[in-house]
């Protein structure tokens, strides 16, 4: 009887050790990356590093400013935003509102599928046919820039947007449906002026996931952006954040390794408000 | 709120309908152009799959060879062989698996089974949430950081796996509490009364009729574990020697198919080996999908034997 109390405890103990692992980790990546990061931004300088326009880390007179990266980021998330909400949302109607059981069942998998597709191979597919076609369609020298890289994004976070704003479709009650059709709306109407306006706290927490993993996207992005540490243009070869931190990070020393880690701090604060405002976004759906 | 509004336009909409006959026909040809746009939505959807595992298998089957497969690469002969980067990917996926596994089903228990403070359980949920949003560059870095220096690991298999311990822990915790959720209460209260001990209850049915659910998580795992690559560009790196064993294979660098896919294309131009490792990952991702597949439609028929 004793030994089955301490059996009790023990694997109570375990239990609760492993419960709190999340938050250990959480607590370990956080100190981690500030303490990592902070000692270069207190080097060059807050200002000096986060709106200096002019990266040359190798250069005899190294520069780290780091605002053409965060800008690259920023536009290069809400360019994959702009192309791929409208598509995922669209095929999530299809999905919940359109298609017949039979064809869902077949174009779901589809989409679970594309979100398996490892990055590395996107970026290969990006690099041997956008990357070309950039270079034909827009006439460049150099295909690889913002715009590809907005494109590969974009297709890698439709399966998220897709599967979420589904699930918040399929929560919407059909009373309301019935009501708007019976009022002699259309069945297209209804969708677009009802069900959306409904699900739209499930479809902006997918749209908040869509930028999450947009943002923190590194492989893929390398593949087909060019690599330069230019100001955002569209047909401009550039570097994001995460692109600078995994481009330089294998050969790099000193006060430039340093800066990469401030990079990587700087990307961690992004993706904290980010993961801040879709708590919110979760929120709000709840109490509505 | 918006519902509501959205009602009230829709009957709006309907009065105006019978002064002006013209403007049905106007409603009825939006509804076709946005019934079309969620067509074309849909089917670019579907093209954009289909067109990149069509792609990827033209390009890469004909490169897949034995020789490919079976050989390290050798300077001397000046051939590439990528079954260092398939030992490594097996020997990785083992390894985080068989650590992630317990702690993340340990995890989810303490969250369904014991815990009983709200605040501890949302906090655990939250951190949880937040390790799944994190950036793999950012693991790699920690990882790099922690383990391959802190703790002297130095870049190997072995900082590579543990730093992907942690980044599929949010995987599996939360698909092993979904499904525990989904374990009848009677099914627990069935046991306890039989005067079973709360851990005894847990291995005898709670876990047990949690099984696909678990195992899904893991499988879903072991598809981020294999497509992974920034996390493991600086804590496992690039090597491609075949180790003599398993303990020499996990203390010195190895990268696993995805890393080698990268440093074969970026690094030294080798497209044709560079598709042949995206065919043989296609295969794994679509082998590991049906996997899924399979486990969840076992677990639905047994819902509704229930």
């Amino acid at each position: 009887m004793k030994t089955k109390h301490i059996t009790e405890a023990v694997m109570h103990a375990v239990f609760f050790i492993c419960g709190m692992l999340a938050i250990a980790f959480v607590a370990l990546i956080s100190l981690y990356i500030i303490t990592a990061g902070l000692p270069a931004i207190k080097e060059i300088g807050l200002g000096e590093f986060l709106l200096g326009t002019v990266w040359k880390s190798t250069a005899a007179e190294p520069s780290f400013g780091i605002l053409p990266f965060i800008l690259t980021s920023i536009w290069g998330t809400l360019g994959a935003i702009v192309i791929g909400v409208p598509v995922g949302v669209l095929t999530a109607v299809f999905l919940s509102k359109v298609a017949s059981p039979r064809v869902a069942s077949i174009v779901r998998p589809a989409v679970d599928l594309l979100a398996g597709i490892p990055s590395v191979v996107y970026g290969l597919v990006g690099m041997m046919v956008l990357v070309p076609l950039m270079m034909q369609v827009f006439h460049l020298d150099n295909g690889t820039c913002l715009l590809a890289a907005m494109l590969v994004l974009a297709i890698m976070i439709l399966p998220g947007i897709v599967s979420v704003s589904e699930t918040a479709l399929n929560a919407v009650p059909p009373e309301y449906e019935h009501a708007s059709l019976a009022l002699g709306a259309t069945w297209m109407e209804t969708i677009f002026k009802v069900s959306l306006p409904a699900a739209k706290s499930g479809i902006g927490a997918g749209v908040v996931l869509g930028v999450g993993r947009a943002i923190g996207e590194a492989m893929a992005v390398m593949m087909v952006a060019g690599n330069v540490p230019n100001m955002p243009g569209l047909f401009k070869s550039v570097t994001f954040l995460t692109t600078a931190v995994a481009k330089e990070m294998s050969y790099a020393s000193g006060l430039q390794r340093q800066a990469l880690f401030s990079i990587a701090l700087v990307l961690f604060i992004f993706i904290m408000l980010v993961n801040g405002l879709l708590g919110r976004v979760l929120k709000r759906g709840e109490k509505e | 709120m918006s519902t509501m509004q959205a009602t009230l336009n829709a009957s709006g909409v309907r009065a105006e309908k019978a002064a002006a006959p013209s403007k049905l026909r106007l409603r009825k040809a939006k509804s076709a152009v946005l019934l079309g746009l969620v067509y074309t939505a849909a089917a670019l959807t579907c093209a954009l799959l289909i067109g990149l595992i069509g792609y990827i298998f033209v390009k890469g089957v004909p490169h897949i060879t034995w020789q490919l497969l079976s050989t390290a690469p050798s300077a001397l002969k000046d051939t590439i062989g990528i079954l260092p980067n398939i030992l490594n990917t097996l020997y990785i996926v083992a390894f985080s698996l068989l650590l992630a596994l317990p702690l993340g089903v340990g995890a989810a228990v303490y969250l369904t089974e014991y815990a009983t403070s709200r605040r501890l359980i949302s906090l655990v949920e939250f951190a949880t949430e937040a390790l799944a949003g994190i950036p793999s560059i950012l693991y790699g870095l920690v990882g790099m950081l922690f383990f391959a220096q802190m703790l002297g690991f130095k870049t190997s298999l072995l900082s590579g796996g543990c730093t992907l311990v942690i980044m599929i822990l949010p995987t599996i915790i939360r698909t092993t509490q979904e499904s525990l959720k989904t374990v009848p209460a009677s099914y627990r209260e069935g046991a306890l009364g039989l005067g079973a001990t709360k851990w005894y209850m847990i291995r005898t049915i709670v876990l047990p009729s949690s099984l696909e659910g678990i195992i899904t998580g893991c499988i879903l795992a072991v598809g981020r574990i294999v497509g992974e690559s920034a996390a493991l560009l600086f804590t496992a790196g690039v090597g491609t020697v075949i180790a003599k064993n398993v303990f020499a294979a996990f203390s010195r660098s190895g990268g696993t198919l995805s890393v080698a896919l990268y440093m074969y294309v970026s690094e030294r131009g080798e497209f044709d080996v560079g598709y042949a490792i995206a065919a043989i990952l296609m295969l794994l991702v679509l082998g590991l999908n049906a996997a899924t597949r399979l486990v969840r439609n076992r677990m639905k028929k047994k819902e509704g034997a229930q």
